[in-house]
């Protein structure tokens, strides 16, 4: 994965062996500008690696993120449908810190303090800022499915962060009876990637029609409508003709409660015995935000420019955790917010051209082998929000050309972005 | 391919798509219109060379050069001189095969409707998805002022973020054309040409459009300049 682009190596070389002797000294010593970044996927490796590599070392970059090997959500699905091993996804942060001069510490964020701008980490250090970039993701809602909570998630996994809970995920899809019943509790808006969980029945589905094709997929969901949801049905109907059920908001869906230990899930009060139950709870911003005190309710408002918390102007916040306006919470829009709050930090700190603010998203999903649909729009910064400019849609009816040719597109999207992101 | 002859192939086209009010290309249809062809070329997974060509990464192909085909001598000649099956050139052949490579052995008239053409194309370009394709879909006349625009580089490489979620900036292809490296002549023809939609791809379509003039001259300067 260490592929280097040699004019870049030549620019921060220089820097980045400084920075690795003895990064957190050098910070002090220099008095040079600081940035830590809290979480290190989509949104947050993104930002460290650029606000790194366009400030050639001017500013001092330290980004905490727990685990040493990030498993990206996006692919993961695939995952699941036999089409990518778990290994495909994974990705370490070697060349952030080699390459990029990044002072990568694997450890949690325990709190924030915005007065005195400091981070401290579980291990017990505490980290002064300038500015702070928070994208650490999504947590679930405490409460939000009845009969659910984390301590469950070994019974009925949400496998919505990737790694260890979709494999579990995928196992205990694989050990189904024949003819038995996978059930899903799907999530009310907003939530993190509007299209995953209905790309999740599809390669499901995929995999219990090779291995279970008796099998019946269940799903309970509190909206009345979902992301491409023409192109899945489709989809379902000429793959797995039968096999889906899915019962929306207006058929009682919302309504839904969990039995763990009985392996249960009412829906509007009819009791359905589950082999295998995919909870994916409401969602809010990844705990550290609250700690940071730029949430409000249950998600982080950002002004659209710069990505800049409404509560703090030193605080950033990028990806799922941010309340932006019009993009969907996807690893590409996290990354896509991400280089624009790069752009600004920069400039902040060190006086370089601001441009102006501009996004981008494109999701892409798989309903079936070579079958892949997208959906996509650019974005601009309102003085209110982050607000759609033009978007397209993948159509029904495609010829199986154009899937195939979508499906492979996304291939080499999820190959780019993790370039964007790791280096 | 050579600079004069894409320059002479792009104007010949400009000028005949000028003629003929041209609609979207309906690669759905080019399916219909490729049953002609399938009596002697195969496309898609497992194609094989028959009477034709197998015609699976066309684009971009020099001509004459596929392994374990039999070419006529005039075919390799073409792809000696530079002829590389791009839309323009495709449209060109396809027209009227005898006249664009003389003494080809391919037996057939030449599909005359230029909207069939165009079809077949976006048809085969699906069989063509690493493919670099640097001219434009042509159908597009370019004012010599948006060419002459000189780009920033400082700018297109702050711009060039919307682009790297996908293209890498080593120019490494994983399913996603290289952009590095590309004469900024040929960039600018092809952004305008997404941008005004005669070329096809709604991704591309979607980025070009919201590019201004300036916008796309700078990208062209700053990828143009990457290895
Ligand atoms: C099944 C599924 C499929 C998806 N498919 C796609 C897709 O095809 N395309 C797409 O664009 N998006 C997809 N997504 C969405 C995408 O994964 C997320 O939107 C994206 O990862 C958000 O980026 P982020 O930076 O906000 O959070 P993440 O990428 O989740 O990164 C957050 C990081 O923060 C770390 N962290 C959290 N708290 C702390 C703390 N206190 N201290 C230190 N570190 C912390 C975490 O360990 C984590 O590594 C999918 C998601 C799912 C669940």
């Amino acid at each position: 994965m260490v592929k280097l682009n040699r004019r870049l190596f030549l620019g921060t070389s220089a820097a980045a062996l400084g920075t690795l002797a003895a990064p957190a000294v050098m910070a002090a010593a220099h008095g040079k500008p600081r940035v830590i970044v809290i979480g290190g996927g989509a949104g947050g490796a993104t930002a460290a690696r650029y606000i790194a590599k366009d400030s050639d070392g001017a500013i001092d970059v330290t980004l905490v993120e727990p685990s040493r090997t990030y498993f990206s959500c996006f692919f993961s699905n695939l995952y699941l449908g036999g089409f990518k091993e778990m290994d495909d996804l994974g990705h370490t942060y070697g060349t952030l810190a080699a390459a990029y001069g990044i002072n990568v510490i694997h450890d949690w964020a325990v709190d924030v303090d915005p007065d005195g701008k400091t981070v401290s980490l579980a291990g017990g250090a505490t980290l002064p800022y300038d500015k702070l970039i928070l994208s650490p993701g999504i947590d679930f809602i405490d409460g939000a499915v009845e009969g659910w909570g984390v301590e469950a998630q070994n019974k009925m996994p949400h496998a919505y962060k990737a790694g260890s809970q979709t494999e579990l995920l995928k196992a205990q899809v694989m050990a189904m009876p024949q003819g038995g019943t996978f059930a899903m509790v799907a999530p009310p808006n907003p939530y993190r990637c509007p299209p995953g969980p209905y790309e999740r029945v599809s390669m499901i589905a995929h995999v219990l029609k090779a291995h279970n094709p008796t099998a019946k997929i269940l799903i309970a969901d509190p909206k009345e409508k979902f992301s491409k949801q023409g192109l899945f049905q489709e989809g379902w109907n000429t793959h797995y003709a039968g096999m889906v059920d899915w019962v929306g908001g207006d058929f009682g869906g919302g309504n839904v409660s969990v039995d763990p230990e009985a392996m249960t899930m009412t829906i509007d009060g009819e009791k359905t015995k589950v082999d295998v139950c995919n909870v994916i709870p409401a969602m809010k911003a990844g705990r550290i935000a609250e700690m940071a005190g730029v949430t409000d309710g249950n998600w982080a408002p950002v002004n659209a420019v710069d990505l800049s918390s409404k509560a703090n102007a030193d605080i950033h916040v990028l990806g799922d955790s941010a309340e932006q306006g019009d993009m969907p919470k996807s690893g590409f829009s996290a990354n896509s917010q991400a280089k624009v709050c790069a752009n600004a930090v920069r400039g902040a700190l060190t006086g370089s051209t601001v441009f102006p603010a501009r996004f981008s998203n494109t999701c892409w999903s798989l309903i079936a082998e070579n079958d892949g649909v997208k959906v996509g729009a650019t974005y601009e910064a309102t003085p209110e929000k982050i607000a759609t400019l033009e978007g397209f849609i993948s159509q029904t009816g495609e010829d199986s050309a154009t899937r195939k040719a979508t499906y492979e597109e996304s291939e080499g999207w999820y190959s780019g972005i993790v370039a964007d992101m790791f280096g | 391919m050579k600079r004069d002859r894409l320059i002479s192939v792009l104007t010949v086209a400009v000028a005949m798509f000028a003629a003929t009010a041209q609609a979207e290309p309906d690669p759905q249809a080019g399916e219909t219109v490729f049953r002609a062809c399938k009596a002697c070329h195969q496309i898609g997974e497992g194609a094989k060379n028959r009477v034709g060509p197998h015609l699976n990464d066309l684009n971009g192909r020099t001509a004459g050069t596929l392994d374990g085909f039999r070419y006529s001598k005039a075919m390799q000649d073409a792809g000696a001189q530079g002829l590389v099956w791009t839309d323009e050139t495709l449209d060109a052949f396809l027209a009227d095969p005898k006249s664009y490579v003389p003494k080809t052995k391919m037996g057939y008239r030449g599909l005359k409707d230029p909207q069939d053409r165009v079809n077949l194309i976006a048809y085969l370009a699906r069989f063509s998805p690493d493919a670099v394709i640097h001219p434009s879909n042509a159908g597009y006349d370019l004012d010599p002022a948006i060419l002459a625009i000189k780009g920033d580089v400082e700018y297109g490489e702050y711009l060039s973020g919307d682009c790297k979620t996908c293209h890498q900036a080593d120019g490494s292809v994983q399913g996603m054309p290289s952009i590095t490296g590309w004469p900024e002549e040929d960039f600018i023809v092809a952004m305008h040409a997404y941008k005004n939609k005669s070329r096809t791809h709604p991704v591309m379509q979607m980025m070009a459009g919201r590019l201004t003039n300036e916008e796309i001259a700078a990208l062209a300067a700053y990828f143009g300049g990457l290895q």
